[in-house]
């Protein structure tokens, strides 16, 4: 009887099915919690998906590279889901023309505070060089910060666990800072999230509703653009 | 379904050739959805299945990001070690660029006539 199972065991962790197939599972049994919470940002799906899916291949002593060879078909599917971007922001255009001047000064000052921000605490904190330049591009979205992570003497794959953990944080913490902070205008409420957590930020607001989701999303594709050209004169001065 | 997930998948193939024919910094999906973007205002907007296929697409946005997050597997030992500098950093630099980035865009629209 244990053979088998056995036999079916080492046939199931050497197909990708079975990665693709858990990580839909878990990520469904996340969003079921988090629609049961109410949409509590605490009850991030990302979060409890990431937390599911590492406590099992942990339990079972499966690699991260096993697994991946199934969830890569996931992954790919950020691609696609960036250039879909173009059809929110297209609907929301008109209100993004007409706010051109605090749309360029608040993506500058924003994209500099995250890059800058991150590595300074960091070192306060006694961080290894590598950490610190794995986290200067943290604020966005994951092809683009593993790549930049990479030129400028970071772990790409460190990079996206981090640009993960800081959308999830935005999503969470973003409500509240408004909140206290008194921001009520959607735009200006969507593009600060989309800045400062891609696109986890961004699936956080087409929540709220289509225009502050537009908004995250514009903001996310031009910090993306932003922090691909600058990051790497900064990282000079930063890391000289 | 069809049209629309093969329209998003042309712009990005074309965003990755372009993106690495002039050797641009951008990334290539980001340059894809430049390049739809372009297109829908050639088209005057996107018709009713482009916009379905990417409202669904987008409802799941953060299932995408799942299989990289699980990658922290990875990294347990250097997180463990820096687990303090690496939070405080993620948290405090979050909140402090979603707070300059909303005031700066308030001071700008206000400073408007």
């Amino acid at each position: 009887m244990t053979q088998p199972i056995g036999e079916l065991w080492v046939y199931l962790s050497a197909s990708p099915l079975l990665g693709l197939t858990v990580t839909l599972l878990a990520y469904q049994l996340a969003h079921g919690l988090y629609l049961r919470s109410g949409q509590h940002p605490l009850a991030n799906p990302v979060l409890i998906a990431v937390a599911i899916l590492a406590s099992l291949l942990w339990l079972t002593g499966t690699s991260y590279e096993t697994y991946f060879a199934g969830a890569q078909f996931v992954h790919f599917l950020l691609g696609p889901a960036t250039v879909a971007l173009a059809v929110p922001l297209y609907t929301q255009f008109r209100r993004v023309r007409s706010m051109l001047l605090p749309i360029s000064a608040g993506l500058l000052a924003g994209s500099a505070t995250a890059i800058v921000s991150a590595v300074l605490i960091a070192r306060l904190f006694d961080a290894d060089l590598a950490t610190q330049a794995s986290l200067a591009p943290k604020s966005v979205t994951t092809p683009i910060a593993m790549g930049i992570a990479e030129k400028i003497g970071g772990l790409p794959s460190l990079t996206a666990v981090l640009v993960i953990f800081t959308g999830v944080l935005g999503a969470i913490v973003a409500g509240k800072v408004f909140a206290i902070a008194r921001i009520s205008d959607p735009a200006i409420r969507g593009f600060s999230l989309g800045v400062a957590s891609h696109g986890i930020g961004t699936a956080r607001a087409f929540q709220v509703d289509e225009q502050t989701g537009a908004f995250a999303a514009l903001a996310m594709g031009l910090n993306g653009l932003l922090t691909a050209l600058l990051l790497p004169v900064i990282a000079g001065w930063l890391f000289q | 379904m069809l049209a629309a997930l093969s329209l998003l998948l042309v712009c990005q193939l074309c965003g990755e050739v372009l993106v690495r024919w002039l050797a641009l910094p951008v990334p290539g999906p980001v340059a894809g959805m430049l390049l739809l973007f372009l297109l829908l205002a050639l088209r005057r907007g996107p018709d009713e299945e482009l916009r379905s296929t990417s409202q669904n697409l987008l409802k799941h946005l953060s299932l995408l990001f799942v299989p990289a997050g699980t990658g922290i597997l990875l990294h347990l030992g250097r997180v463990g070690e820096q687990w303090l500098a690496l939070l405080l950093s993620l948290l405090v630099s979050t909140v402090l660029t979603l707070l300059v980035t909303a005031w700066v865009m308030r001071l700008c629209t206000r400073s408007k006539p």
